[in-house]
């Protein structure tokens, strides 16, 4: 700590280099929380593209657009690089941005490494994309991989992708020992952890899940290389292997993952709220008690995904209990949230419409959810529709929607300059309404019979997936607003003070707007 | 010029308003046919009117709040930001609620876990992309092949009232008997589903999973796969009739005589121009799925047989060994059991002489049958 407030002012002063190398070797947080940024919604915009053909196809009964096999490999891609390289580099961005603003820090702990993190991710998701033009097609195993699909069965890009996942993983832990190092040693003085902002308590143990579960998803994906090339039999039936294992572990890796995605998110609506309600967050001690309790809960609800691979009747129980469990810190958020709106003095600028609507559709993702817990009712829901629109519930309105809620919050104080509140509006309502149409009709399909994953379905399902794929549309063009927005704010506009919005308050309100490209060289002090 | 747009517009309002024409808004789960499947409906409602309610509630008071308590109305906001007795409170209440729901969940659980003392055992093994099913004892037993036409799937021809879910030979079993299903797989895993029987269980390789039914009422219940299998994994659907035990005995003899009829056709003559008659439709419901409608072959993973050494110089032995025992680890499956000696010759013929391959050669069922031994 003393080193690094040891250097004076002169380092205040002297700014980012000039050019593409500033962007290559910079070791800055802001311009890596920046490049992450970017860099998300590029790959939100190439998944984006890729539902919109998957919707194309599933506007009417009946192949038109393309064929089966090109639209596996979609609905594998889709869910790949939206996990991978959209919802979770954006809170990596968020966090290099702000969580070193909030905690009083000069950077990010280890900038070098910072670096590293984010460098990788361009090449993996190159080499993932690539696949898609080579000779056996990309990945077209679905997101989740089962093996054997992905092993015995699988194209030869399946190597590649388990490459690309390698380095994603490489770089997910690199970027997860980053931010802990960063909270628990370069806290400015005063600021104790039950001071922190939430967004830095969420952030901290969604850190502490990566660096617990990335290294099983590597392993998992090493036992399928092995078998692929190595002629080991992890998952081979025929070679004594066992295929449920696979799905074990990956889901091991695969629940935490979950609420990977969604935990930071909880954190910017925390601080949201607060701000346009002018009040403060209610049961700020119950809220880091509850995501520590769901944190700890999301290691024993993995097999709550493979309720029908034949489990026995005591695990079943147990897997659906645990999972049951999980409603109840999640449910005491919900109500924090609307506690802490009522009896405000609410605005509804931008990220308060973002949030509110979190509010609003994430917990109806977790009803569904808690429906897909009651075992003998997830035997019907369990690969249908109902879990596609569960989880784009609890992805899309959820995590994006927070993500959306927290760079409106922060974009004054990145750029300097109001954005366009008008056109934030237009981007608000055409999404939210845009979400709801995609999404809502799942849940009747589902429920009706149709299968997920299917290319083609009958004709009884015909009506809500035509009105499904009408409202990705909406969504999806709805997203270029932002895009819009985002440019328009960067070039100027009216002059965001140093605090932005009335009732902001922290560290990372109190230094001007835009932020300097050197903050709290000095350690600021927490009364 | 304008005939052209008009002719353009009117296509688009086709494509708009044409999934009118199938108009049928199901919005829920079937209730089904069976006792299970009843108790899980009711179960779904049971929890969807809970979560309703929660909803109603907390949405209430949000709404509420973000209708009467906004700045514009000159509200001051309160300042409270904590109440032990009230996070307590929603802490209890939501533990209470969820017990109540778990213990019709668990006892609707332990009914559909038990399988004992079924009347009939019937053993399905999912195969890309199709199901077989095995009447345990009865010698029984056949494989279940979508019947949609690829016509149709590609828009060509009119889509019939149950497209997608209709197969050549339905699973056929008994009112009143509790059936026990035994499901496995050959190659990758798949799910057996039938939403009006509430019966959805893993087809893993290697694994033998349980489930059962029983129905009371004859009928057409349809079901497909429900886990991703590979190309064709929305083409493999499921059809269960239900008929009385007497119709059920009958039809049982019949698959019977069936098969026997069909080892003595392997018995007769066949001629080239029959063979590659029968060829022909053996391949394109069989084959053509993976290796193309015209043997091209799909992507790198399906070889062509157009051209394919192995289906022209090679030798006719290998050629019937591979589809007679398929290529372990790989998506050829074995046909031993799935087709006649006198389908493999068939298909032999056809795959030797078809698109350009003009080898001449003639299979008889005989060679099969030799083969097999
Ligand atoms: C589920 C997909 C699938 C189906 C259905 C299928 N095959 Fe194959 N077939 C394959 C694959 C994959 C290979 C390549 C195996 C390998 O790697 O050697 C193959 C290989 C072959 C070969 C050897 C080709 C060569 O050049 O090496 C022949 C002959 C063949 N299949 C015939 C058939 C016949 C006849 C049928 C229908 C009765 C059929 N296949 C159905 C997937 C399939
Ligand atoms: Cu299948």
């Amino acid at each position: 700590m003393t080193t690094v407030t040891a250097h004076h002012d002169d380092h205040v002063h002297h700014g980012p280099a000039k050019g593409l190398m500033r962007w290559v070797l910079t070791t800055n947080h802001k311009d890596i929380g920046t490049m992450y940024l970017w860099f998300s919604f590029a790959m939100l915009l190439t998944g984006g593209c890729m539902a919109l053909i998957i919707r194309t196809e599933l506007f009417q009964p009946g192949l038109q657009l393309i064929e089966p096999e090109f639209f596996n490999q979609m609905t594998t891609m889709h869910g790949l690089i939206m996990v991978f390289g959209a919802i979770m580099p954006a809170f990596v961005g968020l966090a290099n941005w702000m969580v070193p603003l909030m905690v009083g820090a000069p950077d990010m702990a280890l900038p070098r490494m910072n670096n590293w993190s984010f460098w990788i991710l361009p090449f993996a998701f190159g080499m993932m994309l690539l696949t898609l033009f080579s000779e056996a097609g990309a990945p077209n195993f679905g997101w989740t991989f089962y093996a054997p699909l992905s092993t015995t069965y699988a194209p030869s890009s399946v190597t590649f992708f388990i490459l690309a996942v390698h380095m994603l993983g490489l770089s997910s832990i690199m970027g997860a020992i980053n931010i802990v190092v960063t909270i628990l040693n370069l806290r400015a003085p005063g600021m104790t952890l039950m001071k922190m902002p939430l967004f830095v308590w969420t952030w901290l143990i969604t850190a502490y899940l990566l660096i617990a579960v990335m290294p099983v998803l590597a392993g998992v994906v090493t036992m399928m290389l092995m078998d692929i090339h190595f002629g080991t039999s992890f998952f081979n039936a025929a070679g004594g292997g066992d295929p449920v294992l696979f799905q074990h572990i990956f889901w091991f890796f695969g629940h935490p993952e979950v609420y990977i995605m969604i935990l930071p998110a909880f954190g910017i609506v925390s601080q949201i709220i607060p701000v346009f309600a002018r009040k403060p967050l209610f049961g700020y001690t119950s809220m880091v008690y509850a995501t520590t309790s769901i944190a700890f809960l999301s290691f024993i609800v993995w097999a709550h995904h493979m309720f029908t691979v034949g489990m026995p009747l005591a695990a079943e129980l147990f897997f659906m209990y645990a999972t049951m469990l999980i409603a109840i810190p999640t449910g005491v958020k919900v109500f924090n949230w609307v506690a802490t709106m009522f009896r405000g003095s609410m605005t509804f600028e931008t990220p308060m419409l973002f949030s509110i609507a979190f509010v609003f559709l994430f917990t109806i993702g977790g009803f569904s959810g808690l429906m897909l817990s009651i075992v003998p009712a997830d035997f019907q829901y369990h690969d249908t529709y109902f879990v596609v629109a569960h989880f784009h519930y609890v992805l899309v309105p959820g995590a994006l929607f927070g993500i959306l809620a927290g760079v409106y919050f922060w974009l004054p104080k990145w750029t300097g300059y109001y954005y366009n509140e008008s056109l934030g509006k237009w981007h608000f309502w055409t999404s939210f309404i845009g979400v709801n149409i995609t999404f809502f009709p799942m849940h009747f399909v589902g429920l009706a019979g149709m299968p997920r994953r299917v290319p083609d379905y009958a004709l009884q399902f015909a009506d809500f997936n035509a009105i499904a794929s009408a409202g990705a549309y909406i969504f999806g063009f709805a997203q270029l607003i932002f895009l819009v927005l985002v440019i328009k704010a960067i070039c100027g506009g009216k002059k965001a003070s140093s605090s932005v919005w009335e009732g902001a308050e922290g560290l990372e309100w109190s230094i001007p707007s835009p932020a300097p490209y050197h903050t709290f060289s000095e350690p600021p002090v927490v009364k | 010029m304008l005939t052209r747009f008009r002719r353009c517009l009117i296509s688009a309002m086709m494509m708009v308003l044409s999934p009118a024409i199938y108009a049928a808004w199901e919005l829920n789960m079937p209730q089904g046919v069976t006792e299970v499947s009843q108790s899980v409906y009711d179960l779904h409602m049971l929890i969807l009117w809970i979560c309703v309610g929660i909803g109603v509630i907390v949405f209430g008071v949000m709404f509420y709040s973000i209708i009467r308590h906004r700045k514009s109305r000159g509200v001051k906001a309160a300042q409270f930001h904590e109440s032990l007795s009230l996070e307590l409170l929603w802490t209890a209440i939501p533990t209470v609620i969820l017990i109540a729901m778990a213990v019709p969940a668990t006892t609707t659980l332990i009914n559909m876990y038990d399988p004992s003392d079924a009347d009939i055992d019937i053993k399905i093994t999912g195969y890309q992309w199709k199901w077989q099913y095995e009447y345990m004892g009865e010698n029984v037993s056949f494989f279940s092949n979508l019947t949609t036409s690829d016509r149709q799937i590609h828009n060509q021809d009119e889509k019939g009232s149950n497209y997608l879910l209709e197969v050549d030979n339905r699973l056929v079993i008994p009112t009143g008997k509790k059936i026990r299903f035994l499901l496995t797989s050959n190659d990758v895993i798949h799910a057996w589903w039938v939403p009006a029987l509430a019966v959805k269980k893993d087809a893993i390789p290697g694994y033998i999973n349980e489930s059962w039914t029983q129905i009371e009422s004859p009928g057409i219940y349809r079901g497909q796969c429900t886990e991703l299998c590979g190309v064709d994994h929305g083409f493999m659907p499921i059809v269960v009739e239900v008929v009385s035990p007497q119709d059920y005995q009958v039809w049982l003899d019949a698959q019977r005589s069936a098969a026997q009829a069909q080892s003595a056709a392997a018995q007769q003559d066949w001629s080239y121009d029959q063979l590659m008659a029968r060829g022909e439709q053996v391949y394109a419901s069989q084959c053509s799925a993976c290796h193309g409608a015209n043997g091209e072959g799909l992507g790198s993973v399906f070889p062509a047989l157009k051209d394919s050494p192995v289906a022209t110089t090679g030798s006719v032995e290998r050629h019937i060994d591979i589809i007679l025992n398929g290529v372990s680890g790989t998506a050829m499956q074995a046909f031993m059991a799935q087709l006649s000696s006198v389908d493999v010759a068939a298909v032999t013929t056809y795959e030797r002489n078809a698109w350009g391959n003009n080898t001449g050669d003639v299979i008889t069922p005989q060679q099969i049958v030799d083969a097999k031994q």
